[in-house]
């Protein structure tokens, strides 16, 4: 076992070689934002970093998509969650806040997923709002049936993959190049890709927090009681 | 003038990553060391941001940017399923850390394992 003092020590000299390592890169690097806004207007959309994400470097967020679902697949292959908030009626704080704040929250990722082609917004952060509308949803024991139907959950989650690589496969077909879209049509297919992420990663994100398994589905589980679950 | 806050950007990034990574060997707690691993990763994002704003041209490299984004959903992913199995842990377990020995490698833990049984 190493001493505290050791990685102490160890840690202080790490940070040395990290900040000596991040001062010595050129002050004015060349960058790519020069390429990317020269670009800009082919891509289809208005906003750089939207463009670098779904048109630029798409497969990065095709592959990132991919790395969310494994994530989740993951996590529910350890056995089933928990079902937080036993009698919901005992929270009716929780329940008013409810009332409020999901359509707010649901416009608000409608509205990110717009002006994401034009401005700071997109699927991840319509995503992350719907993700957080759902723990919500789940908190306030509202999500019970809604996770019984794991079916939906499913084709939920794999939707955003499915879209992403089907496009990406027919615009290979098209075009001869990995998400390379057709001279014009950059506008429509991202909207597209991203209206079907936003749905698998706001589903995915909210389901994470069961940390496992929607617990027990409507259809009688035969083999899903866990043995160790004392 | 903007050059010298570049430069505290730089260290300050060096300086969140190396507090991630001393928790991360001395805290034993999983949730500890899932934060600390969160932590580094804040760090990362810091100096990818501090990157992008220092290229020149009009606005701030996108480039970067778009790989943060993409970082964070990542640690995210990462992070819920470090989180399960943390909960898978204590509930098998029913301990918060992970033995001394038990992540020094396969044969040891399973020696320890097996005279312990």
């Amino acid at each position: 076992m190493i001493g505290r003092g050791v990685i102490g020590i160890c840690s202080l000299l790490l940070m040395g070689a990290l900040s000596w390592a991040a001062l010595s890169l050129p002050a004015k690097p060349p960058g790519l934002a020069k390429a990317s806004l020269d670009r800009l207007g082919e891509s289809g959309v208005a906003h750089p970093v939207t463009a670098v994400l779904l048109n630029y470097r798409g497969y990065d967020t095709l592959l990132e998509v991919g790395v969310l679902l494994l994530a989740l697949a993951g996590a529910w292959s350890l056995g089933r969650g928990e079902q937080p908030a036993e009698n919901p009626q005992s929270r009716p704080l929780l329940l008013s806040l409810l009332r409020v704040l999901l359509p707010m929250l649901l416009l608000a990722a409608g509205h990110l997923l717009w002006i994401g082609a034009f401005a700071p917004g997109g699927a991840f952060q319509g995503g992350a709002l719907l993700g957080g509308a759902l723990v919500l949803l789940i908190l306030g024991g509202l999500a019970r049936r809604a996770l019984k139907r794991e079916r939906c959950l499913r084709a939920g989650l794999a939707l955003g993959v499915l879209v992403f690589a089907g496009i990406a496969a027919v615009t290979m077909a098209l075009t001869g190049g990995l998400l390379q879209y057709p001279p014009g049509a950059g506008g429509a297919l991202i909207l597209v890709i991203e209206t079907a992420a936003m749905v698998s990663i706001g589903l995915a994100l909210g389901l994470l927090y069961l940390g496992g398994q929607p617990p027990e589905g409507a259809r009688r589980s035969l083999l899903a009681t866990p043995p160790d679950h004392a | 003038m903007p050059d010298a806050d570049y430069r505290l950007y730089l260290m300050a990034s060096a300086a969140i990553f190396t507090i991630g990574f001393y928790s991360m060997l001395t805290q034993a707690h999983l949730l500890r060391r899932i934060m600390a691993f969160n932590v580094m990763g804040c760090g990362v994002f810091l100096l990818f941001i501090t990157l992008a704003a220092r290229a020149p041209g009009p606005v701030p490299d996108p480039v970067p940017h778009a790989m943060v984004l993409t970082g964070i959903v990542v640690s995210v992913c990462a992070t819920g399923l470090a989180l399960a199995l943390a909960g898978r842990v204590q509930t098998v377990t029913g301990k918060t850390e992970l033995e001394p020995g038990e992540d020094a490698g396969g044969r040891s833990g399973a020696a320890h394992h097996g005279s312990s049984a």
